[in-house]
């Protein structure tokens, strides 16, 4: 435990601290971006895409997470280690996804009468 | 970043396990951050499950999706946007100091989920009244499905938004109170580390919204 906490305060005393002040224009410009591209949403779900419109509606909100994520929650100018945890839970989800659509296509549309 | 007095000028004095007011700071965030791992894979979890069985009864979950009012969803979209920008302006204004402003930010975002959840009011009750209800109670005399199954996806409905609208509940609560203590002087540029704990956790409420809302409404 000792060991952890003196490796964090070398981080941190080198690093940028957990007081960056984010300034006032780049929130403006991100929640302005978000607004946009919410209208973006609707406006390719109009265009009846067919096959491509789920993965464009995921796009569009992904990169609407990322705006969140890196700028309203801060993580850009965050410790890397909070970068990282974060990660970790993506990661994770990844592999259940993952893992779950192997399942999905080896087992149930092959064998399955649902 | 070195303290030689313990308090702050907003009064606040850091627990005396930590080496000064930024360890303190980083650990609360770090902690935060975990919480927030943790919300991801519960939410992720049922995302996952949208997916496959999205994948298995795709045109199920477009007659269901048919039922749902995209204006709505995309209402509340721009409005939890909104709140999330007030949020992060809350903690600027306190970090330059002007904690009238920020107290005032506050409030917005209050009223802007007290706004979310009433806009979710109208749709539940809506479904509800029309028997579009999860799994064995859906409305099937009613509703008259195309497809016998449909109440899969009002499961999804219901247990997605209900549990999104318990977070954004349960975050208006916690806004609450840090402009109650932001109202009372308690931060400052030194001291506002609650109300950042407060403001990710608000922030994740609109990220997870930000995927609700094409999935459910437009997609289906």
């Amino acid at each position: 435990m000792a060991n952890t906490n003196s490796q964090h305060s070398g981080h941190g005393s080198s690093g940028h601290g957990g007081h960056h002040i984010i300034p006032f224009q780049i929130y403006i410009k991100v929640a302005a971006a978000l607004i946009v591209l919410t209208f973006a949403t609707v406006f390719f779900h109009w265009l009846h895409l067919g096959a491509l419109a789920a993965p464009v509606a995921f796009l569009i909100a992904a990169v609407k997470a990322a705006l969140v994520m890196l700028f309203f929650m801060g993580l850009k100018y965050d410790d890397k280690l909070n970068q990282v945890i974060f990660g970790c839970g993506f990661f994770f989800l990844l592999v259940l996804f993952g893992f779950s659509a192997l399942d999905i296509w080896t087992r149930i549309k092959e064998i399955s009468t649902l | 970043m070195s303290t030689n007095n313990h308090a702050s000028t907003s009064g606040h004095h850091f627990a005396h396990h930590f080496r000064d007011a930024n360890h303190e700071f980083e650990s609360a965030k770090q902690g935060i951050w975990l919480f927030m791992v943790t919300e991801i894979l519960m939410f992720g979890g049922l995302f996952v499950a949208y997916t496959i069985f999205h994948n298995i009864y795709p045109e199920m979950f477009a007659e269901g999706a048919k039922q749902l009012d995209w204006r709505m969803g995309f209402f509340n979209t721009l409005v939890l946007i909104m709140s999330s920008l007030t949020m992060a302006l809350g903690i600027y204004y306190l970090q330059v100091g002007q904690s009238k402003k920020a107290v005032r930010s506050l409030a917005i975002t209050l009223v802007c989920g007290a706004i979310f959840m009433v806009v979710k009011y109208f749709e539940y009750t809506a479904k509800i009244h029309h028997g579009f209800l999860p799994g064995r109670f859906l409305d099937v005399h009613h509703v008259n499905p195309e497809h016998a199954n449909l109440g899969l996806y009002f499961g999804f409905y219901f247990c997605m938004t209900g549990l999104h609208g318990i977070h954004v509940l349960l975050g208006m609560g916690l806004i609450t109170w840090v402009m109650i203590r932001a109202m009372k002087g308690e931060f400052g540029p030194d001291y506002y580390t609650p109300v950042e704990g407060v403001g990710i956790f608000w922030h994740i409420v609109d990220l997870i919204w930000i995927f609700l809302f094409p999935l459910l409404y437009l997609v289906g």
